[in-house]
């Protein structure tokens, strides 16, 4: 039995800290560099990877995943609408927030399955760039409609050159071009610090959960069931994805965290601007104070075993 | 030394809105802006500057009255429905006004 990631204690300890109000804030400017590192690394490894063994990605894998990017919003909005009867553009801007990825789970999935010497696909990267964007589209035509007003070529900019999306595949580009022995001068920086760089990343995301959980009383059970019922959901989904694509019983694991993991960088963003009148707190209260806790607690070890039981 | 009469205006608002707001001061006539990272409390909440998504700017805009009461009109309708946004004007006194 391994003992407890001590990156997750660094997020507890985030939580606690964050609650009792202690004098704890990283700046604005560190949490940027961090989830920079971050990225950037994840790509890196990535490109590494490919690098070493030629095997392209599928094409039926590319669809596949596309597709429960675009699949997942509808039952989210379904279930927000008509369980949670909340407003159209609330149900709306949730079903984009769960049906896009988080980075930060995704980092801590591959570093679980790196402790455990688990593989998985090293093309996992790419699978975050393909499931970052098309829930958003859906979660926007969800509170719109085909008609409606929306700046299409401004928000397809912000979203394709948003932030995580150049940084993934630039790592992802720069890791393929300069191979294993090329990256060996970086390697130390961002794959040996990789850990650390998670644990300041991971305390950070305690702090600004714990400044959302006072939020979660306001919004009441719904936001809660929701925050882990839709995870669940999703890694079903992404679990049985995994391994109809035939994947690795690591990369299933991957897909399935991906698949459950909710938006709280690309989505809050997008929505802000294309719906304003979607209530943002709602959506990055049950992402953040919720389903990122959940899944990184109890989910990856789950999904976990859901991809063994799977692959049985 | 000769001072001319200017109108400052300050906006308080979501960070998200930045890039959207520097498109709507080059339509709108605006020639020169100076924005800042703020953290405060308000109609909406406590707003933090240290997590961007959460954060909030203060943009400061030195120009015409007419331009600043231009920039007004179009915030009023465009934002304060759905965003955190205050906005208040100064009168200012500048030495070169050509510049503003």
């Amino acid at each position: 039995m391994p003992t407890i990631d001590p990156v997750i204690l660094f997020f507890v300890m985030g939580i606690v800290a964050g609650l009792a109000r202690a004098d704890l804030r990283l700046p604005g400017a560190i949490y940027e560099f961090v989830s920079t590192v971050l990225l950037l690394a994840i790509g890196l490894k990535g490109g590494v990877e490919l690098a070493r063994d030629t095997g392209g990605m599928p094409l039926l894998e590319l669809a596949g995943v596309m597709a429960i990017g675009l699949a997942l919003p509808l039952p989210a909005f379904l279930i927000a609408r008509h369980v949670g009867r909340l407003p159209r553009a609330d149900a709306a801007s949730l079903a984009a927030h769960y049906g896009s990825v988080s980075v930060g789970t995704f980092a801590v999935v591959i570093g679980y399955l790196a402790a455990r010497g688990i593989d998985y696909e090293a093309r996992a990267p790419v699978w975050v760039v393909l499931l970052e964007v098309p829930a958003i589209l859906v979660g926007i035509l969800l509170a719109r409609g085909l008609a409606g007003d929306v700046a299409w070529r401004k928000l397809a900019h912000e979203l394709l050159l948003g932030r995580s999306i150049v940084l993934l595949i630039g790592g992802l580009a720069i890791g393929w071009a300069s191979g294993p022995e090329g990256t060996a001068s970086i390697q130390p920086f961002f794959f040996g610090l990789f850990k650390g760089i998670l644990s300041l990343f991971l305390l950070e995301m305690g702090l600004i959960a714990a400044s959302h959980l006072p939020t979660l009383r306001r919004h009441g059970f719904f936001i809660v069931a929701f925050g882990i019922v839709m995870p669940l959901l999703g890694a079903c989904a992404g679990a049985l994805l995994g391994r109809a694509l035939g994947l690795s019983t690591g990369g299933v694991t991957v897909l399935a965290t991906l698949a459950a993991s909710a938006s709280y960088i690309a989505a809050p963003a997008a929505m802000r601007t294309a719906v304003p009148e979607a209530n943002p707190a709602l959506s990055l209260t049950a992402s953040l104070a919720v389903t990122f806790p959940f899944n990184i607690i109890v989910g990856i070890p789950l999904y976990e075993r859901l991809a063994i039981a799977l692959q049985g | 030394m000769e001072q001319f009469n200017r109108r400052l205006l300050t906006i308080v608002t979501e960070a998200v809105l930045e890039r959207e707001l520097i498109a709507e001061f080059d339509a709108l006539g605006v020639r020169g802006y100076t924005i800042t990272d703020a953290r405060g409390r308000g109609g909406r909440g406590t707003r933090k500057s240290d997590w961007a998504q959460e954060g909030n700017i203060r943009v400061e805009i030195v120009c015409e009255p007419s331009v600043a009461d231009r920039v007004a009109a179009r915030l009023r309708e465009r934002y304060y429905d759905h965003y955190a946004m205050i906005l208040f004007m100064h009168d200012v006194s500048v030495l070169r006004p050509d510049k503003f």
